[in-house]
């Protein structure tokens, strides 16, 4: 236990292990992804209500869904920054903040697509809506403060300590559907209850869900393993790395 | 000479926590009052903020009945972001930031009290001014008194967040932007609740819930913040 802990701290041996399953994450999160989007898009039955409008939630909800849930890996990752110094954490939040700030422009994006038929508005100052933008802005503060500091170990602690006050605003998110009365519908699947939506609607939905989280995971994968390469670059593993074609 | 110098180490090691705070305070006070400008930036900036809406949008009454409550919060928001800069600049340019981290006192305690400081400076006055710009805009009574309540719990938060923002962009180039940038999103709850607690007080709906909430946000941000805004300050040190 204590010696994959351990290892945990060391990006050459990341490196190395990354490359076993990134394919695993890549194939199956793209199969899950396509498998759900194909079906939710072209076969699942059409909303009694919007019509084929409402199909719009299989992008939406699995980008909105992973949005909030890599911040809090951001912040988890942050916690392991500040307490443990160790190296890949940091890397993680680095790989992540724009990925998490391009899902988020993504749900609120396909949310005002979607909002124009449904609601007759593109946008509405909503809790939930308003609480997502805020996370836009975080997200964008972290990307531009982990820049602007060029001091590698300081601007891995800076943002940690951004990302962590920022935390507060996930629980608004979460509730800010059952706290105010919102335009924006609660939460669409939920731990401790079935959805209310038929099988044939949320089966594809979670296919979508699960793929996009796997893709996520795929991609961080490789941000970290490029950023892995840019550090240690004047070490001999990735000299050797590179002058062999990476093998 | 040899024999006092144990002594002087006793009384130095025996300048208290609260002690020193009061310190911090009155030095930061004393410093602001030498450089009036600087004291008079903020307040200036908020009055010419709130002077550019009925300029800008609309002079009728109706409108600035309607929305003076928000125009002062986002004003006195854009007053203390603006003032940010200061908090910590001038001690991490000549070096009293380092001292005060070697200080023996905990440094979230002395980051408090510099906040303190910046508030009296800052935020105190804003709320002094607000009740005639309110008047100014055709504010009700019972809305500027409920504005000034609100402003008073409000624009601590404002500072203690602020605090930590400043503490993590010391020293960067584009320090000003940034800040911005970090601390606006951090800044939107308490302007929700502030201007939703004057709207209440408007329609004559019960104000307490809604200053309860904002009591609750100061006491997160006086107990937590801090120690945020201390540990970026180690950090921004430790970088330069």
């Amino acid at each position: 236990m204590w010696q994959f802990f351990h290892k945990l701290g060391s990006p050459k041996w990341f490196y190395g292990i990354a490359n076993r399953f990134m394919p695993w994450l890549f194939w199956l999160g793209l199969a899950l992804l396509l498998g759900g989007l194909v079906w939710g898009l072209a076969f699942a039955p059409k909303d009694y209500l919007q019509g084929n409008s409402y199909r719009i939630i299989f992008i939406h909800v699995p980008s909105a869904f992973l949005a909030q849930s890599v911040y809090v890996m951001m912040a988890v990752a942050g916690v392991v920054t500040l307490v443990w110094r160790m190296k890949l954490a940091d890397l993680f939040v680095k790989a992540a903040a724009p990925v998490g700030a391009v899902l988020t422009f993504l749900a609120l994006f396909t949310g005002a697509v979607w909002g124009k038929p449904t609601w007759g508005t593109w946008w509405i100052w909503d809790a939930r809506l308003t609480s997502m933008l805020i996370l836009l802005f975080l997200y964008l503060g972290v990307v531009f403060l982990g820049s602007a500091i060029s001091d590698e170990k300081s601007s891995a602690r800076a943002v940690a300590v951004l990302v962590l006050v920022g935390v507060v605003n996930i629980p608004i998110i979460k509730y800010s559907v059952e706290w105010w009365n919102t335009l924006h519908q609660p939460a669409t699947f939920k731990l401790t209850e079935k959805p209310s939506m038929p099988a044939e609607m949320w089966v594809p939905l979670l296919l979508s869900v699960l793929g996009l989280y796997l893709l996520f995971g795929w991609l961080a994968c490789l941000r970290m393993q490029t950023e892995i390469l840019i550090r240690e670059r004047r070490t001999r593993w990735v000299k050797d790395f590179v002058s062999t074609g990476g093998h | 000479m040899t024999a006092r110098q144990p002594g002087v180490a006793l009384v130095t090691a025996q300048v208290g926590t609260a002690s020193a705070m009061w310190t911090v305070v009155r030095r930061d006070l004393k410093s602001s009052f030498r450089q009036r400008q600087d004291l008079l930036n903020p307040l200036l900036f908020f009055f010419m903020v709130v002077t550019l809406f009925p300029l800008g949008v609309s002079p009728e009454v109706s409108f600035l009945q309607r929305s003076g409550s928000g125009i002062l919060w986002v004003a006195a928001l854009l007053a203390t972001l603006l003032s940010l800069d200061h908090l910590f600049r001038h001690d991490f340019d000549d070096g009293t930031l380092e001292q005060m981290v070697l200080q023996p006192q905990p440094l979230f305690l002395l980051v408090l009290a510099k906040t303190l400081a910046h508030w009296l400076v800052t935020g105190l006055p804003l709320i002094l001014l607000a009740p005639v710009l309110g008047i100014m805009l055709h504010l009700e009574g019972n809305s500027i008194a409920v504005l000034c309540l609100t402003l008073l719990i409000g624009t601590p938060v404002l500072s203690l967040i602020g605090a930590i923002g400043a503490a993590l962009t010391l020293g960067l180039r584009a320090g000003g932007v940034l800040l911005s940038l970090l601390i606006i999103p951090l800044y939107i709850p308490v302007l929700i609740f502030g201007t939703g607690t004057v709207a209440a007080a408007a329609d004559g709906t019960p104000v307490g819930g809604y200053l309860a909430l904002m009591a609750a946000f100061l006491v997160l941000a006086i107990t937590l913040a801090p120690f945020a805004a201390a540990a970026a300050l180690r950090i921004s040190l430790s970088n330069s």
